[in-house]
């Protein structure tokens, strides 16, 4: 591994798949700042292989019908919409 | 009423639907990620500024039918992500009890709230010592309940494995009191569990530690400031003058716990932050392009810094290639913290540690550095990794700035925290 784990074309192709838009100010400030974390994250490689016993079970109930949100309250708080449904913008 | 802390984003007088009750004649403020129907919840982001819920969480309607009435929403780190109340896209709070300094975070507002005597009570939550960080910075009582106690419907999703509602109060009798109304199974919260149907907390304030063990978690101690150590060491020697043994235990995994918090907590948040895409609420941002393109730009306007860290941090935890270098691995460390835990409480009651290696920073202090941030988070993380119980109640200041005392109780062990805690109290 290089000195610096994280070059700006990442921390950019990171942003990408998050779909968050970064200036070119954070990205210089996440590139270095990341590069620390993920040096210290590194430190998890000590950690060995852990057999857990899962406390875990399904929490099953009967598929009935119950009071929900009116269409009204459940679009209240949406920028857009039309006809009774959410408006967003065009997929492709 | 002012605010002179900014403790609240909004103000809000709701009144209760009952006048009896628990919590009858008591104001409480709600940290301002806990749906209010009708009230705007922001969780401190200009993401939320103007979202107003459509419903009650169950643990607001729970406080509501016990009589309590609503006096504002509480500021709050970004989405919960902090630990000073800095991150908040409303302004900093202050600390009522250390003007100048912060008053921990991410329930920032609630603690303050409270300290400074604008509400009788406080909910807040608890990913990763949200709760406990505040109460602890702010010389007030907080509780983060094991896992699965207090139902999260209602609540905006931060990281969902780990956190928890929790009570704050000036006392460990009230905050036990509003443990005891928020408590229990709840249908619309699938990780709820009975362990605290029909609680009676409140009896369990009895003062009474004769014969209880209490195990000092040394590792937690190493890392802390010496003058916030002489005060805990304080606080054990009171403890241990009414009946309590001290022991000292040991648990190997804690090195790991901050490491393994952060991806976990990054790793969940960049799957719940998903939900913010403009389109069921957010800020209404023009743009031209495609359904990609709207997302990524109305993410870049509502998240501030920190939240847009976590979710980028949380994004390359999980991409190809580093899963299981970074997320496996955390949920090993993880699974390893809670059989240390287990292990420890087969010889000892109570696991004690302070709240906060620091005593609270200055207002501004501390924002520029990150990682410093998240290793301030090194005696609380552990916790919520384990879906253990554990409280914060004052335990003395280092002059004038308030340091807390952790009591760690195994899995439903409530009571036996809460009643060692009014040991504590001073």
């Amino acid at each position: 591994m290089s000195d610096s784990p994280v070059d700006p074309e990442d921390v950019r192709h990171v942003a990408g798949l998050a779909r968050v838009n970064l200036d070119d100010a954070e990205v210089e400030e996440f590139t270095e700042q990341f590069a620390d974390i993920l040096e210290y994250f590194e430190a998890l490689d000590d950690v060995p292989e852990v057999d857990a016993a899962s406390e875990l079970v399904n929490v099953m109930r009967p598929d009935e019908v119950h009071e929900s949100l009116s269409q009204d309250e459940a679009l209240s708080n949406a920028p857009e919409t039309e006809d009774g449904f959410f408006k967003g913008p065009s997929v492709s | 009423m002012s605010d002179t802390y900014n403790a609240f984003i909004s103000k809000a007088e709701t009144n209760a639907e009952v006048d009896e009750g628990p919590l009858a004649g008591k104001t409480i403020a709600i940290k301002d990620n806990i749906s209010t129907k009708g009230v705007r919840t922001t969780c401190g982001s200009t993401m939320l500024a103007e979202y107003v819920p459509p419903y009650n969480a169950t643990v607001v309607d729970r406080v509501f039918e016990a009589g309590a009435q609503l006096v504002g929403k509480a500021n709050m780190d970004e989405f919960g992500m902090g630990g000073t109340t800095e991150t908040s896209a409303f302004g900093a709070t202050e600390n009522p009890a250390a003007p100048g300094h912060v008053p921990g975070g991410s329930s920032g507002g609630s603690a303050a709230a409270v300290a400074a005597g604008e509400a009788d009570l406080a909910l807040g939550t608890d990913t990763g010592g949200s709760v406990r960080n505040p109460a602890a910075f702010c010389g007030v009582v907080g509780l983060k309940p094991t896992y699965g106690l207090v139902s999260r419907y209602g609540v905006v999703a931060y990281a969902n494995s780990l956190e928890q509602v929790g009570p704050l109060a000036p006392t460990v009798e009230e905050a036990a009191l509003l443990l005891d109304v928020i408590a229990g199974s709840d249908p619309h919260d699938a990780t709820t569990n009975d362990g605290g149907d029909n609680s009676n907390y409140v009896d369990a304030v009895d003062g009474d530690v004769e014969g209880v063990t209490i195990g000092v978690i040394t590792d937690l101690i190493a890392g802390a400031d010496s003058e916030v150590v002489s005060v805990f060491e304080d606080s054990l020697v009171h403890l241990e003058a009414q009946g309590a043994e001290i022991t000292e235990v040991s648990l190997d995994s804690l090195e790991h716990a901050v490491q393994a918090y952060y991806v976990i907590a990054m790793s969940e948040a960049s799957s719940n932050l998903a939900r913010f895409d403009g389109v069921r609420y957010g800020p209404d941002v023009e743009t031209a392009g495609n359904w990609n393109d709207t997302f990524a730009a109305v993410r870049e306007e509502g998240f501030g810094p920190e939240v847009k860290r976590r979710i980028l941090l949380g994004t390359y935890a999980l991409s190809a290639g580093y899963h299981d270098k970074y997320y496996k691995k955390a949920q090993d460390a993880r699974a390893w913290v809670k059989q240390d835990f287990d292990t420890a409480f087969e010889s000892v009651d109570v696991l004690a540690s302070p709240t906060m290696p620091v005593t609270p920073p200055a207002l501004g202090e501390s924002l520029d550095d990150p990682l410093q941030l998240y290793l301030m988070d090194a005696n609380t993380v552990p916790v919520n990794l384990a879906n253990l119980p554990a409280i914060s109640v004052p335990a003395g200041d280092v002059d004038g700035l308030p340091v807390g005392l952790q009591l760690i109780g195994p899995k439903f062990g409530e009571e036996t925290i809460i009643r060692t805690a009014s040991a504590a109290e001073q």
